[in-house]
């Protein structure tokens, strides 16, 4: 019977409106869920559009979203065509393989990759990759270390300090150590890895972490004293106690945490790969930058945008993520 | 001397403040008999939750101690159960789930799934709470916790119970109904029950014995009252039952006379009381007891 309980939230209101229910309350809330940040959105591109126009640049015009979308379309359709490319250079190369195999049985083949220059969108991929692996890495340490610092008074009064020394240090100024350390240590014949993502991810990892292990800290630390009390009377043994009364009531800490880091993460790898030159969106804005063509300033534009609204996705992840994982499940998560 | 079930002898506490030592409890003497109902009731802030920490563990006396069944106190443990004040149930699970935790817990050698599930069910039905046993505690009310919170402590078959003011936040409706829950599981199972009330009506209902504490700092028990009525106690025979007046008034003079709570609340809170002679024919007992009803609802 009670069918809006179930549509998901956004397209509640229009279903409602449909069914004729309360039509002037419905209109309100489809106004201010669609139209209030639509009227926000335009708003924003005049105003740029108007700046853009009265900023002479080196580079010729400051770009405005004309332009910049322009670009967008430029990129993604390079991007395209260097598919095609590639698929077609595999093609050949699996061809020529073939006949030479015909001719003689013995040949060993070796796949050549595509040499190509990676687009706008492997750039994504690459980011996204680095600042995954280096958030997921953060957060696997960050998570055990907090709580086990949060259990005990004593150990968060030893800790506490180091943590809240190394939490503001910049990217930029672990970035030239752990460079020079993955050189010196990371020596193999065959790497799975390139020393480049782990120079990045590394440095992903080195801002990451402090968050969510302050934030899980502190959560572990502040469980109610009644809860602790039900834990001490029925005496469960310290892997219980932990699951079933530190975790869950530390869930919400966790998860500010943990947004805290990604956001950080994400913030910290554009700078990193700016700096280092390893692959990534940062690499692209920086050769855009050295570039300096007519086209770049409304290239930068478009990563510009792609790295804020991959950053905002990423957020909207983990608050996915926590409405999943969260007990109270009626709590207003934002 | 035979040795008893529960006894607390020359328990002191004192609690470090950053103004230097807090004497909570002073030489606390008492003796617990198996299957017995003892009340704590005192003033706010003069140590009953206190005693009952050092009874469940939970707090150490800094001098004297306790002794159950011959071995000393000196670690919270599921053989001396806590009905908290404010129910204490895990949110995150449900009504079945909080019971099974301390279930799992205290059984875990001796009894199989099947076995635990029957005994579960069996608690939540003493409480009448098995139509409730798969929603969470913020999906039923103050009422209902408190019973789960019961159900939870009588399933770990504790030696003692202990109830720190286990329906001081429900309303006189639903406390008039626990109370008589409690009294009819109270028969079938007869625990070793000590409870903190600060509502002298239950604290008559409920017990064998009233322990009246003095008010702090340095509490200590000043009076004991035996309650002799019969088993089982209907509380409608008994508001107009003499014995159970004369009970009630005992321990009104107790808080309101002996014990009046000189800093708080302003004398105009509670008039007749301070008021009336000691030594007051029956007529007046029964006002006593009226303005002691008021005068209680200002305490609590
Ligand atoms: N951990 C503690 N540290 C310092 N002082 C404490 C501590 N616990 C209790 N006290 C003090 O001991 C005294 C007794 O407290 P307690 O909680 O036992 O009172 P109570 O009789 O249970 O009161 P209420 O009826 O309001 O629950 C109070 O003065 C309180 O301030
Ligand atoms: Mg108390």
């Amino acid at each position: 019977m009670n069918l809006s309980l179930k549509t998901p939230g956004a397209i509640a209101p229009v279903v409602n409106l449909v069914r004729g229910e309360n039509r002037r309350e419905q209109v309100d809330i489809l106004f201010r869920t669609f139209g209030l940040p639509l009227i926000g959105l335009v708003v924003f591109l005049m105003i740029w559009a108007g700046a853009a126009a009265k900023i002479e640049t080196s580079l010729g015009q400051f770009p405005g979203p004309a332009q910049v979308w322009h670009q967008a379309e430029a990129l993604y359709a390079s991007h395209v065509a260097e598919r095609d490319k590639a698929e077609a250079f595999y093609e050949r190369q699996e061809q020529r393989i073939a006949e030479r195999l015909a001719d003689d049985p013995d040949y060993e083949p070796r796949i050549h990759d595509y040499p190509g220059k990676p687009t706008f969108f492997d750039q994504i991929i690459t980011s996204l990759i680095t600042v995954l692996s280096g958030f997921l890495i953060a957060s696997v340490i960050a998570i055990p270390v907090g709580i086990v610092i949060g259990l005990s008074n004593k150990l968060y009064s030893a800790f506490n300090p180091i943590i809240q020394i190394l939490k503001p240090v910049s990217p930029l100024a672990w970035l030239p150590l752990v460079t020079i350390v993955v050189s010196a240590v990371y020596v193999t014949d065959e790497p799975m890895f390139d020393k480049s993502f782990l120079v990045s991810m590394i440095t992903v990892v080195l801002c990451s972490l402090w968050p969510t292990m302050i934030n899980t800290a502190v959560g572990v630390n502040t469980v109610s004293s009644d809860l602790l009390n039900v834990s001490k009377v029925l005496r469960l043994g310290w892997v219980t106690h932990v699951i079933k009364i530190v975790l869950p009531s530390s869930i919400p800490m966790i998860f500010t945490g943990l947004r805290l880091s990604l956001g950080i993460a994400w913030m910290v790898l554009i700078a990193a790969e700016m700096l280092a030159q390893s692959p990534g969106l940062g690499k692209f804005v920086w050769d855009e930058f050295q570039n300096g063509s007519s086209d770049s300033l409304a290239r930068i534009m478009v990563a510009v945008l792609a790295i804020g609204f991959i950053g905002f996705l990423l957020d909207r992840g983990m608050l996915a993520l926590q409405r999943v994982v969260s007990w109270d499940k009626s709590a207003v998560l934002r | 001397m035979s040795e008893s079930h529960l006894e607390l002898s020359g328990v002191d506490i004192e609690f470090p403040t950053p103004k230097g030592p807090f004497k909570a409890l002073d030489d606390i003497n008492l003796r617990v008999d198996r299957g017995e109902f003892v009340s704590l009731i005192g003033h706010s802030g003069c140590g009953k939750s206190t005693v009952m920490n050092i009874v469940a563990g939970l707090h150490q006396a800094t001098r004297g101690g306790v002794i159950l069944d011959g071995r000393e106190v000196d670690q919270p443990g599921p053989e001396r159960a806590v009905v908290f004040q404010n129910h204490s149930l895990l949110p995150w699970l449900t009504v079945y789930q909080n019971v099974e935790l301390a279930v799992k817990r205290v059984f875990r050698k001796t009894k199989n799934r099947r076995e635990m599930r029957e005994w579960i069910d069996h608690n939540l039905a003493l409480v009448q709470m098995e139509h409730a046993a798969h929603k969470r505690p913020d999906e039923i009310s103050g009422g209902m916790k408190q019973r789960v919170g019961i159900a939870r402590a009588l399933a770990m078959q504790p030696k003692v119970l202990l109830m720190d003011e286990p329906f001081g936040a429900l309303d006189a409706l639903t406390r008039a109904h626990l109370q008589d829950s409690l009294m009819d599981i109270q028969a079938d199972l007869d625990n070793t029950v000590i409870m903190i009330t600060h509502d002298v009506d239950e604290a008559v209902l409920l017990s064998d014995r009233i322990v009246m504490m003095t008010n702090g700092p340095a509490a200590t028990v000043g009076e004991i009252l035996s309650i002799d009525l019969p088993r089982p106690r209907d509380r409608l025979a008994l508001a107009d039952d003499p014995a159970y007046n004369h009970y009630r008034h005992e321990v009104l003079t107790f808080l309101y006379e002996k014990q009046k709570k000189v800093e708080s609340a302003p004398a105009t809170a509670r008039p007749e009381t301070n008021q009336t002679p000691p030594a007051a024919p029956e007529p007046a007992r029964a006002a006593t007891g009226e303005a002691g009803r008021k005068a209680r609802e200002t305490t609590a």
